[in-house]
């Protein structure tokens, strides 16, 4: 046997080693030959053309996702102005109303002042020597 | 050849053609035994790929100076070896590492032992036995590896071994007499 003459040639040989060393190389050449056959993925290399291309590519997709995103920033943004615009117009609108109510209110107030100041000036006004006369018909009139 | 016969010469794109065929029929015949040495000696079978890669890539540039002196497989099998060194010494931090990642472990080594005509008990001590010799492997110098490998697995003639690593025959012998008494003495150690 070719392998135990090999085993031979650098010392003593027992049967136990021959055997070790023959299911060693066995098992080496079993495994060897498993992962020698089995599927093997390869990428193909990109040529440097596709490079270009994949990179003018991205670049595109870049700016246009970068662009769509500002774009719909941008709209964002402009209507909130506009929103916060008619926001504060609406405010001013209630608070001119609110300062119009109060001064119509102030200037009717003023004329009811005015009339029942001008009333009680005339009423203050009737000659004393009358003032029987008056109370006589007011009694006339509340019997 | 015939009388008349014209002889056509020889161009150097035919020249380049007979070398490519040449060299396309070594790959094919030895790549197997290629990689299964690089995948013994590393126990990776990615790298053990990559580095027979490696091996017939420098072989292809340097195919014009093969001169013949010795087999092609020993002159691949030098290249292996060299590239596997190579790796080893400058990437030393990183080849543990990485083979301590990718590398199989003894028991998934010794379960590829092929079950041949064995009891089932038989094949239990076969598997224990590959596998203490897969650790004693792990544990030889890398010049008694590579010397050890060469000759139990690949079953290579002292010659050969002396040629491929650039050692005499003699100091062959002396790295393999060690490792075999080393693997001897793990599986007695074990009984």
């Amino acid at each position: 046997m070719i392998f135990k003459n090999k085993v031979d040639e650098v010392g003593n040989v027992t049967e136990e080693l021959d055997e070790a060393l023959r299911d060693f190389r066995l098992s080496v050449h079993a495994w060897s030959d498993a992962a020698f056959s089995r599927q093997r993925t390869a990428v193909a290399p990109v040529a440097p053309r596709q490079v270009w291309r994949l990179a003018v590519g991205w670049a595109l997709g870049c700016v246009l996702v970068a662009g769509g995103a500002s774009a719909g920033v941008w709209q964002h943004h402009q209507r909130e102005m506009k929103n916060a615009a008619a926001r504060v117009a609406e405010q001013q609108r209630l608070q001119e109303q609110l300062v119009a109510q109060q001064r119509s209110q102030q200037a009717r107030q003023e004329d009811e002042d005015l009339l029942a100041k001008v009333d009680s000036d005339i009423s203050r006004e009737v000659p004393a020597a009358m003032e029987p006369l008056a109370q006589m018909m007011a009694e006339d009139e509340n019997p | 050849m015939a009388a008349g016969a014209i002889l056509e010469p020889m161009t150097m794109a035919m020249a380049n053609e007979i070398a490519a065929e040449e060299f396309s029929a070594v790959v094919a015949r030895h790549r197997p035994q290629i990689f299964r040495f690089l995948l013994a000696s590393t126990r990776d079978v990615d790298l053990a790929e990559t580095l027979t890669q490696d091996c017939f890539l420098k072989a292809h540039r340097n195919w014009s100076s093969f001169r013949g002196e010795s087999s092609a497989m020993t002159w691949l099998m030098r290249i292996a070896i060299n590239l596997q060194k190579d790796h080893w010494r400058n990437r030393r931090m990183q080849f543990w590492r990485h083979t301590q990642m990718n590398a199989v472990g003894l028991d998934e080594a010794s379960e590829w032992l092929p079950s041949g005509e064995r009891s089932v008990e038989q094949q239990l001590l076969a598997k224990e036995r590959v596998r203490q010799v897969s650790k004693a492997v792990e544990g030889l110098s890398e010049r008694q590896r590579t010397v050890f490998l060469l000759r139990y697995v690949e079953e290579a003639e002292l010659s050969e071994i002396a040629q491929a690593t650039g050692l005499s025959e003699g100091t062959v012998k002396a790295h393999l007499s060690r490792a075999v008494a080393k693997v001897r003495s793990e599986l007695g150690g074990k009984r």
